[in-house]
């Protein structure tokens, strides 16, 4: 990535909070376009690490830049020039849906000339286009996110920070959700995004996983699953679940059931294998579909942690 | 219902009380501090009050109503001969508190037998002062009467207004014991008034009314631990009572003790029903402190007496159970009173208390609506 | 009004909030031993059904039965053959681990012979005895999950409800919760779980997918994931987002999603599939693979929801 194309830039970034280290000491680069995923477990120092960024949180050593501008020194420019949705919408419940889209528009100053094109808009995008009076209260979860969302960009930001946006979203609106941040990203905004569910973070352009305020791992989904995984995930096919489990926990493994299924993390799958089945095979079970599969996200995270 | 959750609930609640020293000064220190502010910091009795005398009879019998006066010990005469129309500016600087004004031919009006006025200028700024100056002048211009003529049956002047009077003229001694009622019914409004609503706030009751933990047993158990530092509450107040501010327990200690029982239930039970209503801290502190201090301060007659009130107000004062208690401390403290004058007042209080919290069961719900 | 024949049993559940009708007949019964995930949008659905469940609402119509028992009627006779847990954390953040524990063991008068046993047990499952006489309210997200699931057992109920218990927990500590679920399941307990995750629906025996208040689907994931009746491709490359633009609405693609650098691309039948990687191509879209795939239960849930 060249220079130019940086937009976010992060360097020994450190935040503490009296003896608790909440984000110790990470660095990280992120480019124009990019969509990228701050990945980890709640109180692993992903929402710290956003409001630092933002300017919302002064950090207690480190650097960090964001569009150029520095977040130790130049905080409230930082916030005019990006876009910032927080964990728990940022809407006002007891205010309809336009002027919800007011307030925000005040607030970044948005100008008329462009206002009520950027209201339109936001509506659109929400789904409210027909509905701008109603009490923001009764949305659903899932557009209440999309309008938090529109309300968040409306003065078009370059960069825009999204703070779990889709926490507990149902899986459709979350797509939806997403298919606007693809959008956003293709027209040249860099869009960092912090989440807990694993899952979720497949939609990132890059991934990094933070873990009690490190940076445990970092790179694209698919690289982390090849190279941050040393080990094989096997899946076990059977028809008794339990006591297949039983078997295979008593063999030493660590299974963990997945419907009919079995999923465990070997050191080599072939050599694992024949042990399986051996192990099967002496406990009086019927033998097993066993093929290795793709690690999921969660299983990479759980190797890093159980690694370090 | 079983005991053991009724306990478990109870020691959950103090290890949590332990646990938060805001709770714990509000229960302990809270209730000391207002006995001392308001035992020591209002006073009823008025000693050497300036006044100011303008005397335009000029008589023996006049000048004898003034030193009168003086010697009473509650009027300081800082000018026995003021000018008519000096007293407005004494008034005004503060100078003076009241003037007394003898008009010429007072001592005449005496000879002869026929009424005899004085006129006495207030400075009203100050009601409760005023009041009681007036109040101390009508008993001072009695005993003057009785004096110089006492074949007379009508005194010489007319007292127009009440005073409060107590036997030894001691305001403490009914403000005191009096307050504690108040007292009471401060720790029911912060402390309980908040135990349920907390925990639907903080999310602990809907984990709670999963289990089979009864509504009686869940309401009693909470009761405990505060009822506890109630009495204990009760007990320092009355040590205070007695030996710091010197009022004389006439009655028995163990009949008090029991009256309060009955009201901190009561009052306790109130602050829980509140609690369960507003199912949220903020109002519910607040409403339980214009439902239960309020009243107890104003309503009850511990400083304010309910005879001087409005009829209508009067009426009100009958469903505030802090006037029963007050009227039986008062009673307990200063006349000695036993059970059978009490009786019926504390029969009020113990169905106020059933009553009470036989609603706050009924209003809990183990449902989330 | 039958004897209620499954463990957990519903008819004709309904709940109304003013407007919002959270459930709107849900039939569901699940047998005994049966590790069931319930998943669907957010909003009122899923929590309702559980509260239901537990005795601690009320419904506006419909019947529920629990271990025989009608909870609509009676709910109090059986709390003490279920243990719930709430989305939110119930416990006492100024209890200790030990003082919760002992205070759940009280209210559901767990012989004081037993405990000693049983709170060993279940602190060490839960990797919590280092911490038992730690402030609930200093323990981390999973810890916290871990310890309500500890109250929840602590009287060895028949049933257990959990309402999205591992929302937000470490990879790790979400895998210690799910051990000590598998290990009830061989105890004979059965489990009711509602999650919006559905990675983690597909570890359960079977799973309801909840949507606008009733069930659309009732089955295991392999089922589930079966029975989209078309084959589905997964399309490895760079420019996925573009891909799926040019791809969607394409004769034969009966459904295009963008995940990261994939495309999930379901076919009507498989010869469709060097169509569009000729488009693909002639469009200047790299391709790494294209490999068949089982759709995800995802995929599936957004399918049968889009369908109706």
């Amino acid at each position: 990535m060249s220079a130019n194309d940086v937009t976010v830039k992060v360097e020994q970034l450190t935040r503490v909070f009296g003896s608790f280290i909440a984000v110790d000491h990470i660095a990280l680069e992120v480019g124009r376009g990019e969509i990228f995923g701050f990945l980890g477990p709640n109180g692993a120092g992903k929402s710290t690490t956003i409001k630092m960024l933002c300017g919302l949180l002064t950090p207690t050593s480190g650097a960090g830049y964001v569009g150029g501008l520095d977040i130790m020194r130049q905080s409230e420019e930082i916030k005019k020039s990006i876009g910032y949705m927080s964990q728990k919408f940022s809407l006002y419940d007891d205010l309809t849906v336009e002027q919800n889209i007011d307030f925000f528009l005040g607030i970044y100053s948005v100008p008329k000339a462009r206002a009520q094109e950027r209201k339109r808009w936001a509506l659109a995008m929400a789904g409210l286009a027909d509905r701008s009076g109603t009490l923001t209260r009764t949305l659903p979860g899932g557009v209440k996110q999309r309008l938090a969302l529109g309300c968040a960009i409306l003065h078009e930001p370059p960069i825009l920070f999204l703070d779990e946006p889709t926490s507990g979203v149902d899986p459709i609106s979350r797509r939806n959700f997403w298919n606007l941040i693809y959008m956003m990203a293709e027209g040249g905004a860099t869009v960092f995004v912090t989440t807990h569910y694993m899952e979720e973070a497949e939609y990132c352009d890059r991934l990094a996983l933070i873990y009690r305020g490190k940076i445990i791992a970092e790179g694209s989904p698919k690289t982390l699953k090849q190279s941050a995984m040393s080990k094989d995930v096997l899946e076990v096919e059977v028809e008794n679940p339990v006591e297949a489990m039983e078997a295979l926990d008593a063999a030493g493994f660590e299974p963990a059931i997945f419907g009919s299924a079995l999923h465990m993390t070997v050191e080599d799958g072939a050599i694992a294998e024949p042990a399986i089945r051996q192990a099967l095979a002496d406990a009086g079970l019927p033998p097993a579909r066993i093929q290795k599969i793709a690690p999921s996200l969660e299983d990479v995270f759980v190797n890093l942690i159980e690694v370090s | 219902m079983r005991i053991a959750r009724v306990f478990a609930v109870a020691k959950k609640e103090i290890i949590q009380i332990r646990r938060d020293p805001l709770s714990m000064a509000l229960a302990f220190l809270l209730p000391l501090i207002l006995l001392f502010i308001f035992g020591f910091a209002i006073t009823m009795d008025i000693k050497n009050l300036k006044t100011v005398v303008c005397d335009l009879d000029k008589s023996e019998v006049s000048r004898k109503f003034s030193s009168d006066l003086s010697a009473s010990g509650y009027f300081k005469i800082v000018n026995p001969s003021v000018n008519y129309r000096d007293i407005e500016r004494h008034l005004d600087s503060g100078a003076a508190k009241i003037a007394i004004t003898i008009p010429r031919g007072f001592s005449e009006d005496i000879r002869l037998g026929k009424p005899a006025q004085i006129q006495a200028l207030l400075d009203g700024s100050d009601a409760n002062t005023a009041t009681l100056a007036f109040g101390y002048l009508s008993a001072a211009t009695d005993m003057f009467s009785a004096k110089i003529s006492p074949r007379r049956s009508a005194p010489a002047v007319d007292p127009r207004m009440r005073v409060w009077y107590n036997e030894e003229l001691k305001s403490r001694n009914f403000i005191i014991p009096g307050l504690i009622a108040v007292i009471m019914s401060v720790i029911a409004a912060l402390l309980t008034s908040m135990t349920i609503a907390r925990e639907w706030e903080r999310g602990t009751m809907e984990q709670l009314i999963a289990t089979p933990l009864k509504t009686t047993e869940l309401l009693i158990g909470k009761l405990i631990p505060y009822f506890l530092i109630g009495f204990i509450d009760m007990l320092v107040a009355v040590s205070v009572t007695v030996f710091v501010f010197g009022v004389e327990l006439k009655g028995s200690l163990a009949l008090l003790l029991v009256v309060s029982a009955v009201f901190l239930f009561g009052v306790l039970s109130l602050g829980i029903l509140v609690s369960i209503i507003t199912k949220s801290q903020l109002p519910a502190s607040q409403f339980a402190l214009v439902i239960t201090f309020l009243p107890a301060f104003l309503l009850s007659g511990f400083m304010i007496s309910i005879i001087n009130m409005p009829y209508a107000l009067q009426m009100i004062t009958r469903i505030v159970p802090a006037r029963y208690f007050v009227t039986i401390i008062k009673g307990i403290f200063l006349k000695g009173a036993g059970l059978d004058l009490i009786l019926s007042d504390l029969m009020l209080l113990a169905v106020f208390g059933a009553a009470v919290f036989a609603v706050a069961n009924v209003k809990f719900k183990k449902k989330i609506t | 009004m039958g004897e209620a024949e499954s463990e957990i049993e519903t008819r004709s559940l309904v709940k109304h909030f003013g407007v919002v009708r959270a459930l709107d007949g849900l039939d569901l019964k699940i047998p005994r031993g049966e590790l069931f995930g319930l998943v669907g949008p957010d909003g009122a659905g899923k929590t309702t059904a559980l509260r239901i469940l537990s005795g601690i609402m009320d419904p506006t119509s419909g019947e529920a039965y629990m271990a025989g028992v009608s909870v609509t009627d009676d709910p109090e006779a059986v709390k003490d053959k279920i243990g719930y847990m709430s989305q939110r954390f119930g416990l006492y953040e100024d209890l200790t681990v030990m003082e919760n524990i002992l205070f759940y063991a009280d209210l559901y008068e767990v012989a004081r012979t037993e405990r000693p046993a049983r709170i060993e047990r279940l602190l060490g499952f839960s990797n919590l005895t280092p911490f038992k006489d730690r402030l609930a309210g200093a323990l981390s997200g999973g810890m916290k999950q871990k310890l309500g699931l500890a109250c929840a057992l602590i009287h060895t109920p028949r049933i257990l409800l959990l309402d999205e218990p591992t929302n937000g927990v470490d990879p790790v500590s979400r895998r210690d919760f799910w051990r000590i679920l598998y290990d009830l399941l061989k105890g004979g307990v059965t489990i009711l779980i509602t999650t919006p995750y559905l990675d983690e629906a597909e570890r359960c025996g079977r799973v309801g997918l909840l949507n606008e208040g009733k069930l659309i689907v009732v089955d295991t994931p392999k089922n589930i994931k079966n029975s989209l009746g078309a084959p589905m491709v997964e399309i490895t490359t760079h420019s996925a987002r573009a891909g799926e633009r040019l791809i969607r609405g394409k004769p034969g693609v009966l459904r295009v999603t963008a995940y990261g650098d994939r495309l999930h691309v379901a076919l009507e039948s498989m010869d469709r599939l060097t169509e569009m990687l000729a488009v693909m191509k002639a469009n200047n879209l790299p391709v790494d693979g294209a490999r068949e795939i089982t759709p995800s239960l995802e995929d599936m849930f957004i399918s049968l929801v889009e369908r109706k």
